[in-house]
Parts: C-alpha cells; sequence; structure tokens
C-alpha cells in the first residue's frame, strides 16, 4: 500500500509518498498559487517514485493550501501532522518547534505522537521565517548561505521584533560599517529567543532525558547555526532531522497510512 | 432543531433600536450604560430606560481611529467610533452615560466622549484585598444616585429600588435557568443563540415582552430536551467537543471566534465572559439595605480589570465541572493587557483544577485572521476528542 501526503506551506510545497517503512518526498516553491503548487507536486512526487495516481491508496493534505485539494482523501490541520512525523521519525520526541514561512510553533507531544498543547506565534512575523527572509534580502544573502556567513561571528543585538522595522535596522548597521555575518548573526539571535520563550512558556518544567527529545523541524531548521543558538537559549538539546522541511507532509502520508 | 422562539431574539436588538424613538417621544428618559460592572437597578429605578450601547462592531472602527490609537482594544474603538459618528441609535437617544473606571483603555476613552454627552464615571476599586472597598462602592453608588436624580429630574425611592432588584433577580434567575438548559448533551442550544439572549437583555424596550419570550424560550427548550432520545444524534455529534468560551467580552456582532468553533465541530456551551453569564450567576440579596446589597454584588463580578482576580479561577473551574467541560476557549481582544496576562494564570489553575485543557485566542474585529484562528481550534478540538 502506498500513501501520500501534501504540505502546503505558504513558502514552500512538501510531498511524501509513504509505504510503510520507506518514504520518498520532494520539495518545491510554492509560488502564488497553492492550489497549481498541490497539483504539481503530487505530480512531481508520483514521478519520483514511478507511481500513477491510482496506485496511491489515500491522500492527506495539510498545510495553509489544503483547503484547495479535491484529490486529498481528507485533510488534517499541520500541527497534528507536524506531531506525527517527528513522532515518526523520533518515536521518542515530546517537545517540537516548528519555525516555517508564516507560523512558527512549539508543541508538547504525549508517546503516540499527539498533541497535548500547543503555541503558535501572534499575528506578527517576529520569529518566522519570513523575518528571516526579509533581513537576508535586505543584507543580499541566500538562506542556504546563512551558517557560512555567520560561522564565529559575534551576534549584534537587533531591537526590532517586526519585520519591516528589522530590515530598516539592519541596513542602518551595515551602514555604520556593521559585518553581514555579525549581523545576520543578530538575526538568528532574536529568531532563537523568540522561539526560546515561546517553547518555555508551553514546556514549563517538562524534564529532558532520553526518553523526551525537543524536535526543531520547518524551514529554518536547516540552519545548523539556528539550531545551536536554540539550544544555547533555551537550555534543551535539540535534535533536527535530516529533511526537517518535510515531516509535516511525512505525517500526513502516515497518518493516511494508518 | 432550532427553537422558534429564536425569532424573537434574532430580531430584538433591531427592533429595539427603531421602537427607541417611540420610548423618547412618550417623554421617558434613557441611560446608556456599557459595561457589566453598572448597576442597572439604579437607572431603572429612576423610571428611566436603561440601554446597552453598541460597541461591537468592525465598522466605526476606522472612525475611532481618527481620535484613538491604532493599537487599542477594539471595543473602545468601536464604542467611541459608534459614539462620535451618530451611527449607535442607542446612543444617541441617551440622556445620559454611565462608565465605569474599568481598563485604563475606557477610562482614558471616556474623558473623549464625555465631551459628547452627560456622563458619569463610576470609580471602581481595581484591587479586590483593598479593605475599604465595599464603603468606597457603596459612596459611588450614593454619587450615581445624587447625579441621576438631578439629571433627570425625579427621586429615586428606596422601596422602588427594592422593587427593581427583585425584578432583576428574578431576571437573573429565568436566564441561568435557559442557561443551565445546556447541561444537557447535546446541549440544546449554540453559544450563538444563547449569546442572543444574553446580549440582547441590555438592548431590550419592553421588559415584560422580553421576560415571556424568555420563558416561552425555556419551555420550548425543556420540551425539545425531553422529546429527543440518545439514538437521533449521531456519534459524531455525541462526540462533539463541549467548550467554554472566556475572556474578554464576545458581543453580537463579534461571534467569528464563536462561529469557528461550532463550525469546526465544536459545542459552545456558554460563555463565562461578561457577555455571558458573569453578571447573572450571582444575585443580589434582596433583605439588605439595597445600596450595600448593589455593592456587594457589583464589587464581586469577576473582572480581570480586578487583581487579584482568584474569583474568575473559581467560577470558570466550578462551570466546567457543572456543564462537563472538554476545554476552555480564551478570547483576548488585541491589546486587552488584563485578560491577556491572565490567561496564563488561567491555563495553570484550570491545569491543576480538573485538568482542563485551555486555548489562548487573541484576535480582534477584523476577519483578516480567520484562517490563522480555524487552525488553532481545529487542532485544539481535535486534540480534545481523541
Amino acid at each position: 500500500m502506498y500513501t501520500a501526503g501534501i504540505d502546503v506551506g505558504s513558502v514552500s510545497t512538501k510531498a511524501v509518498i509513504f509505504d510503510g517503512s520507506n518514504y520518498k518526498y520532494i520539495i518545491m516553491p510554492t509560488g502564488f498559487s497553492p492550489k497549481v503548487a498541490g497539483e504539481q507536486a503530487l505530480e512531481q512526487i508520483l514521478d519520483r517514485a514511478s507511481l500513477t495516481l491510482e496506485q496511491i491508496d489515500r491522500i492527506v493534505g495539510t498545510g495553509y493550501g489544503r483547503v484547495h485539494m479535491p484529490y486529498a482523501t481528507k485533510t488534517v490541520n499541520e500541527l497534528t501532522c507536524h506531531a506525527k512525523g517527528a513522532n515518526y521519525l523520533f518515536p521518542n520526541a515530546r517537545g517540537v518547534i516548528d519555525v516555517g514561512g508564516q507560523d512558527s510553533k512549539v508543541m508538547l507531544l504525549d508517546g503516540a505522537g499527539k498533541v497535548k498543547d500547543f503555541l503558535l506565534n501572534d499575528k506578527c512575523a517576529a520569529g518566522t521565517g519570513r523575518f528571516l527572509q526579509v533581513t537576508s534580502q535586505a543584507l543580499g544573502v541566500e538562506l542556504d548561505e546563512i551558517d557560512a556567513i555567520t560561522a564565529g561571528q559575534a551576534p549584534i543585538d537587533i531591537g526590532s521584533m517586526c519585520a519591516v522595522f528589522a530590515e530598516t535596522e539592519v541596513l542602518n548597521l551595515i551602514v555604520q560599517g556593521k559585518e553581514r555575518g555579525e549581523v545576520l548573526a543578530g538575526v538568528l539571535k532574536s529568531i532563537a529567543i523568540r522561539m526560546a520563550a515561546m517553547s518555555a512558556k508551553l514546556f514549563g518544567d517538562f524534564a529532558q532525558d532520553e526518553s523526551s527529545q525537543v524536535i526543531f523541524t520547518g524551514g529554518l531548521a536547516r540552519s545548523k547555526a539556528l539550531r545551536q543558538m536554540l539550544e544555547q537559549y533555551s537550555g534543551w538539546k535539540i535534535e533536527t532531522p535530516e529533511q526537517p522541511q518535510i515531516i509535516g507532509a511525512l505525517g500526513a502520508a502516515v497518518i493516511a497510512y494508518q | 432543531m432550532r427553537p422558534k422562539t429564536m425569532e424573537y431574539f434574532d430580531k430584538l436588538i433591531a427592533n429595539s433600536s427603531v421602537a427607541l424613538k417611540d420610548v423618547k417621544e412618550q417623554g421617558r428618559k434613557v441611560v446608556g450604560h456599557y459595561c457589566v460592572f453598572s448597576p442597572v437597578e439604579l437607572f431603572e429605578a429612576t423610571g428611566a430606560l436603561p440601554v446597552g450601547l453598541c460597541a461591537t462592531k468592525q465598522e466605526p472602527i476606522a472612525d475611532g481611529e481618527k481620535v484613538l490609537p491604532r493599537n487599542l482594544c477594539p471595543l473602545i474603538k468601536s464604542s467611541y467610533g459608534f459614539a462620535a459618528t451618530g451611527k449607535c441609535p442607542y446612543f444617541h437617544f441617551a440622556d445620559v452615560i454611565v462608565g465605569e473606571t474599568t481598563c485604563d483603555g475606557k477610562k482614558k476613552m471616556y474623558e473623549l466622549m464625555g465631551k459628547m454627552k452627560p456622563m458619569i464615571v463610576l470609580d471602581i476599586p481595581n484591587s479586590s484585598t483593598y479593605e475599604h472597598r465595599k464603603e468606597h462602592w457603596v459612596g459611588e453608588l450614593h454619587r450615581l444616585k445624587k447625579y441621576l436624580e438631578e439629571k433627570l429630574s425625579v427621586e429615586i425611592t428606596e422601596q422602588t429600588l427594592r422593587d427593581t432588584i427583585k425584578m432583576y433577580n428574578e431576571e437573573r434567575r429565568n436566564v441561568m435557568a435557559l442557561v443551565s438548559l445546556n447541561k444537557n448533551q447535546p446541549a440544546p442550544l449554540s453559544g450563538i443563540d444563547l449569546l442572543k439572549v444574553l446580549w440582547g437583555r441590555s438592548f431590550q424596550i419592553n421588559r415584560e415582552e422580553f421576560k415571556e419570550n424568555l420563558l416561552a424560550l425555556i419551555e420550548e427548550v425543556k420540551q425539545i430536551v425531553a422529546d429527543r432520545k440518545n439514538d437521533d444524534f449521531s456519534q459524531e455529534t455525541l462526540k462533539k467537543p463541549r467548550i467554554l468560551v472566556t475572556g474578554s467580552p464576545t458581543g453580537v456582532g463579534q461571534e467569528k471566534v464563536m462561529q469557528i468553533i461550532e463550525e469546526a465541530g465544536g459545542q459552545v456551551i456558554l460563555q463565562e465572559a461578561c457577555s455571558g453569564i458573569k453578571g447573572f450567576v450571582d444575585l443580589i440579596d434582596e433583605s439588605q439595605d439595597p445600596y450595600q446589597a448593589l455593592a456587594e454584588k457589583y464589587m464581586n463580578i469577576p473582572c480581570s480589570c480586578l487583581s487579584p482576580n482568584d474569583g474568575r479561577m473559581e467560577l470558570t473551574s466550578r462551570l466546567c465541572k457543572e456543564y462537563d467541560i472538554d476545554g476552555v476557549v480564551d478570547i483576548t481582544l488585541q491589546a486587552c493587557h488584563t485578560y491577556n496576562i491572565e490567561s496564563y494564570t488561567l491555563k495553570e489553575y484550570l491545569r491543576e483544577h480538573g485538568d482542563i485543557p485551555l486555548l489562548q485566542i487573541e484576535t480582534d474585529y477584523s476577519q483578516a485572521d480567520n484562517q490563522q484562528i480555524k487552525l488553532r481550534i481545529d487542532t485544539f478540538l481535535e486534540m480534545l476528542q481523541e
């Protein structure tokens, strides 16, 4: 049996095909049409897995684009999917921190990968992928270069919480002669502090040991530098899956399988 | 099945705003108020008509923002915008307005609103442990009495006040009798219908007519409950989580969060908020001196402007047990600091008392965040169902 999970996020669309023990995935930009992105992702993942639509037993859709998925067997909200995906890869996952394009979320899970409690960011881009995107764009840095550019740099404090004002602040720092690396490290620090505060609010006095891992997922989890800062400011030891972006889609495919 | 008597409540606020003109033409005075702390018994005892004032629509907010800061509670901006543009008939026809020093936003807004209409702002002690707060309340009630007598050229006798207290107590008992019917599973009334009745209570022109309809509604709902059988309902309906709504007021016109909960498959059983049962649940002692009795009732309303506000923790927890609640949704209006901060305290309290999960939703009156709210509500309901 094969199942598919499709996660149409605000920035990228992820698709996974799962056969109960192995999975294949694709990641592509969402662009302006979440509807088209979902359709293309489905086509691409079928292509990647050399399968036809008829061979897929069930499809679960998630992400903010899940409202436009006529081909989905059902749609499930992204928190439930992320929890399931994290639980599949890390059966001991008890806390999940996910930083996506427009949402950042923290979740508490039980041993079965069920959401016990959660928090999402408020109506504001601070602490989200968009915040990093806006500031790194202003500095002319691609997201994939961030780790290299910030390596060994002392972060400069960024005061602005608002993505729009942070852009101006970042440019001012450059005008003052600061290095791009130290400014960007400051941006990562501000995201890490924000996420650490959000997770502290939810996790409370949750004791961490081998049997209760904290997992960092979402597009921003690709940055090792950010993960390290998150560990530094939260005090948690944090694991990152190899492909942190696909956890929602993977969870959707696992849910479809069950 | 929706009770037929709800049709009266569907039209109540709109009908009253038209009928208000006749009330004025017949020479009756009108006292406008906003808040659950308003001692409506005193207004009624002057012979005037007490009416609630418009505060729960998005439309006048842009006008409110011509004077008020943007980053302010939508209820305050809406109240002011309605008043300033003359779009609230209740405000327009009011002879006097009664306000209270509840939150900072409201009391500073009242300074500006006071230029539009004769207004008295009652000073409400914010400290719930202040030892002289009862004397303080009694003093404020006497100051209000004098003000109303002077402005409306009437005298408030002790007997009329006692009679009014009796009448309002009866109304509170009736309202609670209706709300209590939602202890049944599944709840016979939707949260939005219940809100229409409770909110409508402040916008009635004819108390006798309102009472008759309220009693008829209670009878009708009782009958509906008596006639139904468990196998009338699908498993899905029986599994719908029972939700209690609390936090900043959710009045008619800004029901979006409750609507999302109900559309997403939750049952809004009741509201603890001041737009819900907060003001109805406790009666006024009819045996005491009426001013002492009024003071005792109103000073103990568990609003987040009181500090500490243990009463809200206890009331919410008690309601969760009495109404077999699965989860609490705590609505915080944008920039409502007191409810925003208190959400943490309430969440902890409910965790320790019965382990009832709480979801906080921070929002305003716009529709811009509906999808974000839906995601949170969907996840919360799913969390409660398994």
